[in-house]
């Protein structure tokens, strides 16, 4: 018998097994704990001082480029914007935005490279790379202590396809982001409490990764951990599930730069 | 091996690429993968490297020198007295045939999946040989 007869005799089953798995709620905001709760106080501590926080070092580069006259039309951030204490106080934590032009969400690092492009005639900065961390560190501190407010209704097809994904059950060990951050937070996968998977630290300083990093990079190593094909960084998937999870951590408090283990 | 002999209580699963036809019966598959024993010695090391059987990662077990137990999964403790040589088979195999919704992985099936890894495609967990150590290490472990 052909393998495709036998998968229609497995189908029915799984059938079954998928419509229960996919029977999940989105994480009630009463329950909803950061990850700095359950850290180790040497580890809160040093994200709590900014003395100690080594992502303040990305701040202060941040901050640099901020007045920096940067492309052909050498214009810097504070030409257009001023003091961006004041101008951009709690603007990263509506972030990713519904962008009207694009009619689409736009994130944080996508709006950064927008203005790069349009008004500073500069090249767009890749993800990771040192000076896109520096200013979206230096943005997202001035979000800091800030409740996670995102636009939900101009974004909420973003936000249903990300929850899509984040309960997809995929990869090699054909795990559901859902099933560890929604369903198992609190317990230990090997040595690592799961946490609730919220997105308010970003970027931030990972002790495991000795630098600072963003979220899409955290999204891509939960995705490598289970053994999914990856999502490119910036692509709609990612930018999809990055709108879940600022919806699903609507209210909770921006802790940018964070530190973790 | 014919799959449309399909009777009550047997369940013949087909070949997927890299995994070989086996026979359920019940909650339990009772030929060997391999058709031989496997190695128990060979088995606890797989079970207890996080890289290569993954159990740790969300199970505890009697293991004092496996620093960094999960706590996600029952503890492994006394496996060996719970269960059949066959039923820990199946368990290993694809536990979805007996809790459909559980989050441990089929260690056997390459099937079902959606957005595997390019390096993973195709490939199972284990092969049948681990399987059959992996079945024999913890049928070992008769404890309460
Ligand atoms: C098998 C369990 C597991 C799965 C599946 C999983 N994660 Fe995670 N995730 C973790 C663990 C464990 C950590 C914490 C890492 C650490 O402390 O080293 C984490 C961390 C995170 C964080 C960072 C939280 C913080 O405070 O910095 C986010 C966000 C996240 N995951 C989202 C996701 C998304 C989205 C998916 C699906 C694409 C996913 N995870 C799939 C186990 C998982
Ligand atoms: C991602 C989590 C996960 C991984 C990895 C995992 N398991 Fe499990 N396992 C479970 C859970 C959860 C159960 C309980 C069944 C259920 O309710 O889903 C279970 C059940 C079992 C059982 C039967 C339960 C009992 O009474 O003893 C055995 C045996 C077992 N696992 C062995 C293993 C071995 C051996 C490995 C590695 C080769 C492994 N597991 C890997 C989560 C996991």
């Amino acid at each position: 018998m052909s393998p495709m007869r036998c998968a229609a005799l497995l189908a029915g089953l799984l059938i079954v097994a998928s419509a229960i798995a996919g029977a999940s709620e989105d994480l009630p905001r009463e329950k909803q704990r950061s990850s700095y709760d359950d850290m180790a106080p040497a580890t809160r501590a040093m994200q709590d001082a900014d003395t100690d926080n080594p992502g303040m070092l990305w701040v202060l580069d941040g901050e640099a480029l901020w007045r920096a006259k940067t492309g052909s039309a050498a214009r810097a951030c504070a030409d257009c914007h001023g003091d961006a204490k004041q101008s951009m106080a709690g603007v990263a934590a509506r972030y990713p935005a519904f962008d009207a032009k694009r009619g689409g969400p736009v994130t944080l690092e996508g709006r950064i490279n927008a203005c790069r492009v349009e008004n500073q005639n500069a090249q767009t900065l890749a993800y990771e790379s040192r000076e896109l961390l520096a200013l979206s560190a230096y943005l997202a501190l001035q979000s800091r202590g800030k409740p996670i407010a995102i636009d939900e209704k101009k974004l909420g097809e973003t936000i249903a396809a990300g929850r899509d994904i984040f309960r997809q059950r995929q990869g090699q060990l054909n795990l559901s982001c859902a099933q560890c951050h929604d369903q198992h937070y609190g317990g230990k996968l090997a040595g690592n409490t799961i946490p609730q998977g919220h997105p308010n630290g970003y970027p931030l300083y990972r002790l495991e990764w000795q630098t600072l990093g963003s979220l899409q990079r955290r999204l891509r190593n939960c995705l490598t951990g289970i053994r999914a094909e990856n999502h490119a960084y910036g692509s709609r998937e990612l930018i999809a599930l990055e709108t879940y999870l600022m919806w699903r951590a609507r209210g909770m408090s921006m802790e940018s730069p964070a530190v973790r283990p | 091996m014919a799959c449309a002999a399909t009777v009550a209580l047997a369940a013949p699963v087909c070949a997927q690429n890299d995994v070989k036809s086996y026979e359920v019966r019940g909650d339990a598959i009772p030929q060997s993968l391999t058709g031989t024993t496997g190695d128990p010695t060979r088995g606890r090391e797989i079970v207890t490297n996080r890289f290569v059987g993954l159990c740790m990662l969300c199970h505890t077990g009697p293991f004092p020198d496996v620093p960094q137990q999960g706590t996600l999964a029952p503890d492994l403790k006394g496996a060996g007295t719970r269960w059949s040589v066959a039923q820990l088979r199946m368990r290993i195999v694809d536990s979805s045939r007996v809790v459909p919704d559980t989050i441990m992985p089929a260690y056997y099936r390459t099937d079902h999946l959606q957005r595997v890894a390019p390096q993973f495609r195709g490939k199972p967990v284990l092969t049948a040989e681990q399987i059959e150590d992996v079945v024999a290490f913890l049928a070992t472990l008769k404890e309460n």
